[in-house]
């Protein structure tokens, strides 16, 4: 592998706080509700929030629910006894209605943070209401705290208590993965010879991995640094790589596992080698649509790093600014050392200023919420958005070539589609 | 002599079914014999075992054009009208309208929306026929200074006996899809002399090219598309779909013969063969050979589309009463170029809901094929797209079961076209059990 740059080559990011087009961490229930079917998210918040949560998944039409929406009236505001009781009410018609429900998750929001209903309180106490049939857990989603894919990390550490306590030594994947790439991802760690992997979320919510001691932690996505500490502090240790996108942030993340569990390098080699072959193949004709692209990615998920380092050095893109929320100095070391000498970061966002930055550079792909996307895109800019990245299997050695074609495809749309 | 005794028209049709062919009573020239109150009559040959439909519509309109206007032809050699004549003779420019007519596809306002566009460009409407013509309408055909031939299908042969006869120009270009509009009217501009528009390439006369560039519409991108129907609206789907769309058309072909070297031409500028023919089990066969994502067709391929678990949607005749719409649903110039957007796009099962499935695939509610937004439960059938072909694997090839479950993974709608990717991966280079690895190797192999 090429060695990265040292980090002290970035110059200092931007830090900039101002107007912010981003999502507020309840989004995170549009692909947990997939993940853990057995699973209902109860937000608790006001019209605005089931706005969101609706107009994001409501495409989608649901024969049973699967989320839903305690809104606050003004009788709540006026005493938070009153709103406690009514939760409770809410709570038990909706595990009437739907008894196949395991697992509860509260999710707190702007309003409910701010008038300081304590949903960790409401818990405990409906766990005790309905204890046996159903666990209720809490989280905040609110945007006043979190960002996007940060409301993962915050449903992943409410489970973290629920997980048993094991000795074993297991390694465990943690973050959001498609399930054919679970699936695989399993498959070549038992080719290295690990035999124990277990993933966190599992696909249903009451079948949760142990840990301990013996557990080596592979996070398979930047945004769980809440999660990371709260595993750490339950005894697992944290196996230090980049993030498995492309083929070479895949390979070394992989072999990171292996080394951590005393594989061989010849045979991570053997295994693994013929893929990263292969790999490469599927990527070259991407790498030719993408290669000397200037490329601006806008602040959404903290996946703009890790995806930056792979779309410059496996497909030769030119970073013009690389944007991110927020930015875990300790998680993201790895793909810092690999980003080029000289690459702009931001952290934090003031739109304004940002968009002035992006229009005086114009560059050629401008990675964006949807509600840029389109806006740019009437000014002549080329966009990816940016949330189809956490809902498509991106991850591992197999899917680099996929993961170059989700930006590959808005160039090259925009050179196929002709009206005279 | 009843009917005309009973409904007194003003011109009289004699023909003959497929039993009277045989049998063979001469109606016409029995017609010819009796007093019909001094109305024209035609007496039509159509050749019911060699001929169809459309050849026969176009067959009747030729003759019964002819027949009326025999006594207005131009003596031979006498010079061309100029379809310019208009500006001497202190007029606007006037068109004809030829082709649209009952049990067409959405003729009725494919006729209003073109005479509003017409209309904005300061042209006016002489006569629309056959729909809604009477003979003494279509007597006032040479009166006008240009044949629209909408429906070549329909009109075609009208069109070519009037410009040869009469002198008069025709336009050619069928105004289906944004790019055929703007080539329509330049062309319509330039047979009239009149000065081409400022605006007529400017995006804003529809809404189908902001939303077919808008992000929504990136997973739209090179989605796999088949289509069949008459040649006039499969050559301009097939355009639409690869131009304005940004589909792959992988199937492009129609029953038309009539209309067979149109289609191979438009076939071969996207890299394929034409499929000319009538025979629906060899469009179903071809369809599910080509494995595509999308079916655009007639009523009949939407019942091979559901049998091989295909979304489909309809984009000419034969037709059934739910593609006579009460509402507005031209095809034709810039609104058609939006029915037809909302149209073709729908059954697409929809951006969100296609990653997800393709993300997480253990759900109990939303499973494999599931398109919620069509409000169906769960495919009945495993809608496996290539049921059809189970000797596809033939030629001493199978599936190893890990081979099997790999494929399981793959999204539902480009699973059929994995599959004989792979196959064909595993018969070059001469595999015999086709695992998992072999998958990934034909997908690295095939990567676009
Ligand atoms: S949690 Fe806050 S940011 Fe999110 S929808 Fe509710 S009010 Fe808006």
């Amino acid at each position: 592998m090429a060695t990265g740059t040292a980090v002290e080559a970035l110059p200092p990011p931007l830090k900039e706080s101002g107007q912010r087009e981003v999502f507020c961490g309840l989004t995170s229930i549009v692909w947990l509700h997939r993940r853990m079917p057995d699973a209902f998210f109860l937000v608790v918040g006001s019209r605005t929030c089931a706005h969101l949560i609706q107009s994001a998944a409501g495409v989608m039409i649901f024969a049973e629910p699967r989320f839903g929406t305690a809104i606050l009236g003004e009788r709540d505001l006026a005493g938070l006894a009153d709103a406690n009781e009514e939760l409770d009410r809410l709570v038990a018609q909706l595990l009437a209605r739907r008894p196949e429900i395991r697992t509860l998750f509260l999710v707190g929001s702007c309003p409910s943070e701010v008038i300081k209903l304590d949903l960790a309180k409401a818990a405990e106490r409906l766990n005790r209401q309905h204890t046996g049939r159903v666990t209720v857990l809490n989280y905040s989603g609110s945007g006043i705290e979190t960002t996007f894919t940060q409301g993962e990390d915050g449903a992943l550490q409410a489970l973290i208590p629920l997980m048993p306590r094991s000795e074993q030594s297991q390694l465990l994947i943690v973050g959001t993965l498609a399930d054919a790439v679970e699936d695989r991802l399993v498959s070549l760690f038992h080719r290295l010879g690990i035999e124990r992997v277990a993933s966190l979320p599992p696909r249903r919510s009451t079948e949760l991995p142990a840990v301990g001691p013996g557990t080596q932690l592979l996070l398979a996505q930047p945004f769980l640094s809440g999660t990371a500490r709260a595993l750490l502090d339950r005894g697992a240790t944290l196996i230090r790589a980049p993030y498995p996108f492309g083929v070479e942030g895949s390979r070394a993340w992989m072999a990171a596992a292996a080394a951590a569990f005393g594989v061989p390098p010849a045979q991570v080699a053997e295994v693994l080698d013929p893929l990263v072959e292969r790999g490469r193949r599927a990527l070259a004709p991407h790498r030719d649509t993408l290669a000397g692209k200037r490329l601006f990615l806008m602040p959404d998920s903290q996946l703009e790093i890790p995806l930056a380092r792979f779309l410059s050095r496996e497909c030769g893109m030119d970073l013009v600014e690389v944007g991110t929320p927020y930015l875990d100095r300790q998680l993201m070391a790895e793909e810092l050392a690999l980003l080029p000498a000289g690459t702009q970061l931001s952290e934090g966002q003031h739109v304004d200023n940002q968009l002035a930055r992006l229009r005086a550079a114009r560059p050629d792909l401008v990675v964006c919420g949807l509600g840029l996307a389109n806006p740019l895109e009437a000014e002549g800019m080329a966009t990816k958005w940016s949330i189809e990245l956490v809902f498509s299997p991106i991850h591992g050695i197999d899917q680099a070539a996929d993961l170059a074609e989700l930006f590959a495809r808005p160039l090259r749309r925009r050179a196929a589609l002709a009206f005279v | 002599a009843d009917a005309v005794q009973r409904f007194q028209p003003e011109a009289l049709l004699v023909g003959e079914s497929c039993t009277a062919e045989l049998i063979q009573d001469q109606p016409g020239a029995l017609a010819a014999g009796m007093d019909l109150g001094g109305i024209p009559m035609v007496s039509l040959e159509l050749p019911a075992y060699s001929k169809k439909e459309n050849w026969g519509a176009a067959e009747t309109f030729y003759q019964l054009v002819r027949g009326l206007l025999k006594p207005q032809l131009p003596a031979p050699g006498s010079p061309r009208p100029d379809p310019s004549r208009w500006r001497a003779e202190g007029r606007r420019p006037r068109v004809n309208l030829l082709g649209p007519s009952l049990l067409g596809f959405r003729c009725r306002d494919d006729v209003r929306e073109i005479r509003q566009l017409l209309d904005g460009y300061g042209i006016d409407v002489a006569v629309v026929a056959p729909l809604g013509a009477r003979p003494a309408d279509l007597l006032r055909i040479p009166a006008a200074d240009a044949n629209l031939n909408l429906y070549p299908e329909l009109a075609g042969t009208v069109c070519s006996w009037l410009e040869r006869q009469f002198g008069m120009a025709t336009v050619n270009t069928v105004p289906i899809g944004i790019g055929a509009t703007v080539a329509f009217l330049r062309e319509l501009h330039g047979v009239l002399d009149l000065p081409l528009p400022a605006d007529l390439e400017a995006e804003g006369h529809s809404r189908l090219p902001w939303y077919s560039r808008s992000v929504d519409s990136t997973y739209l991108t090179g989605k796999r598309v088949f289509i069949f129907g008459d040649a006039s609206h499969a050559i301009a789907a097939a355009r639409i779909a690869s131009r304005e769309l940004g589909f792959a058309v992988v199937g492009l072909g129609s029953y038309s013969r009539e209309q067979a070297r149109e289609l191979r031409a438009a076939a071969k500028e996207l890299g394929l063969e034409a499929l000319i023919t009538d025979d629906y089990l060899a469009v179903e066969a071809a369809m599910a050979e080509a494995a595509p994502e999308l079916v655009l067709g007639t009523q009949m391929e939407r019942h091979s589309a559901k049998r091989l678990g295909i979304p489909c949607a309809v984009i000419s005749t034969p037709l059934h009463v739910q593609d006579v719409p009460a509402r507005y649903a031209p095809q034709m110039g810039f609104e058609g170029a939006n029915v037809i957007f909302d149209t073709w796009v729908h059954p697409l099962m929809m951006g969100l809901e296609e990653h997800l499935i393709g993300m997480f695939r253990h759900d109990f509610e939303f499973v494999d094929g599931h398109r919620s937004h069509l409000g169906d439960g769960p495919p009945a059938a495993a809608p496996e797209p290539m049921a059809v072909a189970p000797a596809a694997a033939g030629g001493g090839l199978s599936w190893s079961t890990d081979g099997e479950a790999e494929l399981a993974k793959i999204p539902f709608f480009v699973r059929g076209k994995v599959r004989r990717n792979t196959e064909r991966y595993a018969r070059e280079r001469g595999l015999e059990l086709i695992d998992s690895e072999a998958l990934y190797e034909a997908k690295a192999h095939f990567s676009r």
